[in-house]
C-alpha cells in the first residue's frame, strides 16, 4: 500500500517594529519579565487599542514578497479565549478579512520545482508566556504580549517533509531579505504549526489532518513529519483510524507525542473589534511600499554572477543570508573588489564564524575595515600573511587596518630603492648561491629570497624581491 | 449648602469673586453627600482627597468656569488612585494605576472630583438594583428607583450634591435617570468623547455624557470633556463647539420630527399628557412639528442586547481574576481560578448577558444572531439619517413610564429590556439625544427626549435651553427634599 501525503504549515513571524502593534510599549527579546509593558497589555478596564500602522506596513511588505493580493477594505477581529497569558481574554487577529490572499512561494527539491499556495496573511498581536516555577505557583511574563505578528498560512500543497523544509527555508529567505523580521526560530520570531495527513495513493480525498507543535528547528519539522508518515502509515495498514489530534515533536525521542485529541473545532466566538474603526488600505500606499521593496535574494544572486562576475556557487552562499548580502553590498561600496571580498567573507570570515560560533553581526568587523583591508593587499601595502594578522585584530577589536599597519610597522616593503641595495649585498656575499643558479639549481633562488625575508623581517614585498633579484641573478 | 439653587455659573461668580474658596465649596460638599447618602446611596466612594485638591485649585487661583467645582463622577470612570468598581464585586478592590481621558480633562480645567457615583453593575440594568453596592433612591420618591445605569449620577444631581455629574450611556443609561429625577442628561455623539478609562461595556454603544440640573451646566461640562483622544482610535477629529457660548434659545424654523412609534401603546398616559404638552410649546416657540414613521424600531430592543451583550461578553473576559479585582479563594488549577473567580464576582444581571452574548456569538449563532442584528443596526442608523435629513430633531417621550417601585421591575428582565425601547435607538444610529425635563405625571418627573444629527449636540442644547426656560422645571424641589433647609 503506498500513500500520498499531504502538508500544510501555518507559520507565525514576529514583525521587527520598535513598538508593539496595539500599544506604544517597546518590543525588545530578552528584558526582564513584565518590564514592556503598560496599561493595554495588561489588559486593564477601559484601554484600548490603536494601530501600529509601521507593524502593518511591515506585514504588507512581507505579503507582496509572497506575491499576494493585499486586501484594500478590511479590520482586526477579537479572537476570544480564556488563558493567563492573554490578559484581555481575546487576541486581535483579521480573521474575516486578512491582509492578503492567494500568494506563492516558488521551491526545488532535488531538481525539481514548484510552486507552494499561500492561502492568506493575516496581521495579529502575540500572547504572553506562563512559567511554572517549582514553588507551585505559575508566572506570567506580558513583555511578549501584543508583539506584532504575521501568520502566514500555506495552502496543502507539499506532498513531503523535504518539500515543507524547502519551503521554510525559502520562507525565511525572503521575509529576511524584506527586512521586516529578524526570523529566528531560536529566539521565536519565526514559529511553525504544521498540518499534516496521509491517504492511500489514488485517492480522491484527504486522509484526517493531524496537527503537529513544538517544532523548533527546520530540521525538527523534517523529522517530526518524516515520523508522522510512517506512524500514520503503520496504523493505516494495521487497519486503524488516524484520530484528529494535536502531537508534538519530542526532540530527545525524534518521535511525535499526543497532546490532546480534538472534539469538534474549537470555537473562538471571531466578531469584528469594535474599540478600532474599520479601515481601508490606499493602493499608493501598497504601490510606494511595492517600489521600496528590497533587492530580494534571488535578484540579489543575479547580480552578483552577472554584473559583478561572482561564480554561481559563491553567489548562492552569499544570498543565503541578508546580513551577509548586506555585508558583502556594503564592502564593495566601500571599493573592495567584488571577488576578493566574496573569497574573504566565504573563506576567512565564515572560518571565523564557525569557530567562535558568532554572526556576522555579532563580530566586531565592518564593511568598510574589511574593504580597507582588502585595498591594502591590493596595493602591496601588505602581504598576505601580515593580512591574516590584520583581519584577526580587525574583527576582534574593530581596528582600523590602514591606521594600525603603520602603527606596528607591518607596512610591506615594496620600494625598489630600499630592496635593491639589500638585494645586492646578500648576492655580493653569496657567491655560491649565484653560482648553482647559473647550474640550474632553482633551489638556490628560494634560498636567497629567505636571506632577504629574513633581513626584512618578512616585510619585503616577495613579487618586487623576485623581479630585482631575477634581474640581477641574469645580468651577473 | 446644597446646589439646588447653584449653577455652575453662578458658583464660578463666587469663586472668582473670592466671597467663597474652593477648599469652602469642596468641604460644604463632602458634608452634603455625607448626610444625604444614608437617603439616596448615590455614591460608591467619596474622595476624600478632595479638599486637598480643592486647596491645590485655590493656591493655583480660580481660572475657567469649572475651577474649583466639585463634580461627581460615574464609577465606571477610571481616576487615577480612587477605587473604581463598576458597582461590581469584580472590581470592589481595583485601584486604577491610570485616570480616563474625560478625567484628567476635568482635573485640568480645575474641577475636583467629588465622589464616584452608583451604578448597575458593569452599567447592565435601568434602576441602580444590579449594583453591589445596593440600590440608590430617587430623590422624588425614595421608594422608587433613580433609573440606571447611571443612577447614582443623577440621585446626587437631583438631591443637590453636586452642580453636574459625569455618566455613561450605552443604551440609555444618562437619559432614563436623568428623566426618573427630573434632570438634564446628555449623551453624546458616538465618537464626540473619548472611551479612554471609561469601563467597557458594549464599546460600539458606550459613551460619556453629562448629566446636571441646569441645561447650560452640562453644555460647559460637555466642551471640556469633548475632543480627539489618540488613545481612542474611534474618537472623532470633529473641533468642539462652546456650546454654553454658543446656547440660542430661539426655536424658530427648527424643524421637530415626532416619530409615532415613540407614542408607544403601553406607555403611561399621564406622561404622554406632558410629552403632547411640550411639543405644543415647541410648535409656540415657533418650532414646525411633523410627524413620522420609523418602522425598524420595533426591533430596537432585540438588535440592541444582542449587540450590546455580545460586545460585553468579550469586554468582560479580562475580569478573570488573575491581575487585578477579585480572586476565589481555595482554588486547584487555573480553571477553577477563571470560573469561581467569575461565578463569585459577577452579580445575575451581568451574568444573564454574558451567557446571552457568548450564545450569540458562537459558531452556530453568529449568523443567525450577531450578524443579522448589524444588518438590522445598518437598516436603522439608515432610517434615523433619512428622517434627520430632513429635521433639525427627532423628539418623543425618554421613557414609557415615570420612575417605578424598588424590586417593582427587578425579577422580570423583559420588562426591565423593554423600559429602553425609547432610548436605545440613538444608540444604535451613535446619535447625540438627551433628556429634558419635561414637567410631572403623578408627582413624577417625565423627560423629554431630543435626538439630533450626528455632531450637533448643539442644536439639542439650544432645544433644551429654550424648553427649560420656558417650564422652569429647575425651580422645582424634589419631593424628598422638601422642608429641608
Amino acid at each position: 500500500m503506498n500513500f500520498e501525503t499531504t502538508i500544510g504549515l501555518e507559520v507565525h513571524v514576529e514583525l521587527k517594529t520598535k513598538s508593539k502593534m496595539f500599544s506604544p510599549s517597546p518590543v525588545a527579546y530578552g528584558a526582564e519579565s513584565n518590564v514592556n509593558t503598560n496599561v493595554i497589555d495588561f489588559g486593564f478596564p477601559g484601554v484600548l487599542p490603536s494601530v501600529n500602522k509601521e507593524g502593518y506596513r511591515l506585514g504588507v511588505m512581507v505579503a507582496l514578497a509572497l506575491n499576494a493580493q493585499i486586501e484594500e477594505h478590511t479590520h482586526f477581529d477579537r479572537k476570544n479565549y480564556f488563558y493567563p497569558d492573554n490578559p484581555k481574554a481575546y487576541q486581535l487577529t483579521q480573521h474575516e478579512k486578512p491582509l492578503a490572499h492567494d500568494g506563492y512561494i516558488e521551491i526545488e527539491v532535488d531538481g525539481k520545482k514548484s510552486k507552494v499556495g499561500i492561502e492568506e496573511l493575516h496581521v495579529e498581536e502575540d500572547a504572553g508566556k506562563n512559567t511554572h516555577g517549582n514553588s507551585g505557583y505559575s508566572y506570567v511574563d506580558l513583555n511578549r504580549q501584543g508583539t506584532p505578528l504575521i501568520e502566514i498560512v500555506s495552502k496543502a500543497d507539499m506532498h513531503s517533509p523535504e518539500e515543507a523544509y524547502a519551503y521554510l527555508e525559502k520562507l525565511r529567505q525572503i521575509v529576511q531579505f524584506t527586512g521586516a523580521s529578524d526570523v529566528k526560530m531560536e529566539e521565536g520570531s519565526m514559529r511553525v504549526d504544521t498540518n499534516i495527513s496521509i491517504s492511500p495513493a489514488g485517492s480522491d480525498t484527504y486522509g484526517t489532518k493531524v496537527e503537529l507543535k513544538n517544532l523548533n528547528s527546520f530540521n525538527f519539522v523534517r523529522l517530526g513529519l518524516a515520523y508522522e508518515e510512517k506512524r500514520q502509515a503503520a496504523i493505516i495498514k494495521n487497519g486503524g483510524t488516524i484520530g484528529q489530534e494535536t502531537r508534538r515533536f519530542d526532540e530527545k525521542s525524534g518521535e511525535t507525542v499526543l497532546m490532546r485529541v480534538k472534539s469538534g473545532a474549537d470555537d473562538y466566538r471571531y466578531f469584528p473589534e469594535p474599540d478600532l474603526p474599520k479601515f481601508s488600505i490606499d493602493p499608493s500606499w501598497i504601490k510606494q511600499i511595492k517600489d521600496e521593496l528590497p533587492e530580494p535574494a534571488h535578484e540579489r544572486r543575479v547580480r552578483y554572477i552577472n554584473e559583478l562576475g561572482i561564480p554561481e556557487y559563491d553567489a548562492g552562499v552569499l544570498t543565503d543570508t541578508k546580513e551577509m548580502s548586506d555585508f558583502f553590498d556594503a564592502t564593495v561600496d566601500f571599493g573592495a573588489n567584488p571577488k576578493l571580498v566574496s573569497n574573504w567573507l566565504m573563506g576567512e570570515v565564515n572560518g571565523y564564524l564557525n569557530e567562535k560560533k558568532l554572526g556576522l553581526l555579532e563580530t566586531k568587523l565592518t564593511p568598510e575595515n574589511l574593504a580597507t583591508m582588502i585595498k591594502l593587499i591590493s596595493d602591496g601595502t601588505i602581504s598576505s600573511k601580515i593580512a591574516k594578522k590584520v583581519f584577526q585584530e580587525t574583527i576582534s577589536n574593530g581596528t582600523e587596518p590602514e591606521g594600525w599597519v603603520k602603527e606596528k610597522g607591518l607596512v610591506q616593503e615594496s620600494d625598489p630603492a630600499v630592496l635593491k641595495p639589500m638585494i645586492m649585498d646578500i648576492l655580493d656575499n653569496n657567491q655560491q648561491s649565484i653560482d648553482d643558479f647559473k647550474n640550474g639549481k632553482d633551489r638556490a633562488v628560494g634560498f636567497l629570497i629567505g636571506q632577504i625575508m629574513k633581513q626584512t623581517h618578512g616585510q619585503a614585498n616577495p613579487k618586487v624581491v623576485n623581479k630585482i633579484l631575477m634581474e640581477e641573478l641574469n645580468s651577473r | 449648602m446644597n446646589y439646588l439653587n447653584e449653577t455652575i455659573d453662578s458658583l464660578h461668580e463666587k469663586l472668582a469673586n473670592k466671597e467663597i474658596t474652593s477648599k469652602d465649596l469642596t468641604q460644604d460638599t463632602l458634608k452634603t453627600i455625607n448626610d444625604s447618602e444614608d437617603t439616596y446611596n448615590a455614591f460608591v466612594t467619596v474622595n476624600k482627597d478632595a479638599v486637598k485638591d480643592a486647596e491645590k485649585v485655590d493656591a493655583d487661583g480660580i481660572k475657567g468656569s469649572l475651577s474649583g467645582i466639585p463634580i461627581a463622577i460615574k464609577d465606571n470612570i477610571l481616576t487615577d488612585g480612587l477605587l473604581t468598581t463598576a458597582s461590581s464585586k469584580i472590581l470592589s478592590n481595583f485601584m486604577p494605576v491610570y485616570s480616563a481621558t474625560v478625567v484628567e480633562k476635568l482635573k485640568a480645567a480645575g474641577a475636583i472630583n467629588a465622589g464616584k457615583t452608583n451604578l448597575d453593575e458593569f452599567a447592565m440594568g435601568s434602576s441602580t438594583e444590579t449594583s453591589y453596592y445596593g440600590t440608590s433612591h430617587n430623590a422624588w420618591d425614595t421608594t422608587k428607583v433613580p433609573g440606571g445605569s447611571s443612577g447614582g449620577s443623577a440621585a446626587a444631581v437631583a438631591n443637590g450634591d453636586v452642580v453636574a455629574a459625569l455618566g455613561t450611556d450605552t443604551g440609555g443609561s444618562i437619559r432614563q435617570p436623568s428623566a426618573f429625577n427630573g434632570i438634564f442628561g446628555i449623551k453624546p455623539t458616538y465618537g464626540r468623547v473619548s472611551r479612554w478609562g471609561v469601563i467597557a461595556f458594549a464599546s460600539s454603544l458606550d459613551q460619556v455624557g453629562v448629566m446636571s440640573k441646569r441645561v447650560e451646566d452640562s453644555a460647559t461640562v460637555l466642551s471640556t470633556i469633548a475632543g480627539h483622544d489618540d488613545h481612542d482610535s474611534t474618537s472623532s477629529n470633529k473641533e468642539v463647539p462652546d456650546y454654553r457660548a454658543n446656547l440660542n434659545k430661539d426655536m424658530t424654523g427648527i424643524k421637530i420630527a415626532v416619530p409615532k412609534e415613540f407614542w408607544h401603546e403601553g406607555t403611561n398616559p399621564e406622561l404622554l399628557k406632558q410629552i403632547d404638552a411640550t411639543i405644543e410649546t415647541y410648535k409656540k416657540l415657533g418650532a414646525t412639528v411633523e410627524e413620522v414613521s420609523l418602522p425598524t424600531l420595533k426591533h430596537a430592543v432585540e438588535v440592541y442586547y444582542v449587540i450590546a451583550s455580545s460586545e460585553a461578553s468579550s469586554n468582560l473576559q479580562r475580569y478573570d481574576g488573575v491581575r487585578y479585582g477579585f480572586r476565589a479563594k481555595d482554588v486547584k488549577n487555573i480553571k477553577e481560578l477563571f470560573v469561581n473567580s467569575r461565578s463569585e464576582g459577577f452579580g445575575d444581571e451581568v451574568k444573564r448577558r454574558i451567557m446571552l452574548g457568548t450564545f450569540a456569538l458562537s459558531a452556530g449563532a453568529y449568523d443567525a444572531y450577531f450578524k443579522k442584528a448589524a444588518e438590522v443596526r445598518t437598516l436603522f442608523i439608515n432610517e434615523m439619517s433619512a428622517v434627520l435629513d430632513k429635521y433639525d430633531l427627532i423628539a418623543g417621550p425618554s421613557t414609557t413610564t415615570t420612575a417605578f417601585g424598588i424590586g417593582d421591575k427587578i425579577d422580570d428582565p423583559l420588562a426591565m429590556y423593554m423600559n429602553d425601547i425609547l432610548t436605545i435607538p440613538a444608540n444604535l444610529a451613535g446619535l447625540p439625544a438627551a433628556s429634558v425635563p419635561a414637567g410631572l405625571a403623578d408627582g413624577m418627573p417625565v423627560g423629554l427626549q431630543l435626538i439630533a444629527k450626528p455632531f450637533d449636540e448643539q442644536t439639542i442644547f439650544n432645544a433644551a435651553y429654550a424648553l427649560q426656560e420656558e417650564n422652569k422645571f429647575y425651580e422645582k424641589i424634589p419631593t424628598s427634599l422638601k422642608g429641608e433647609d
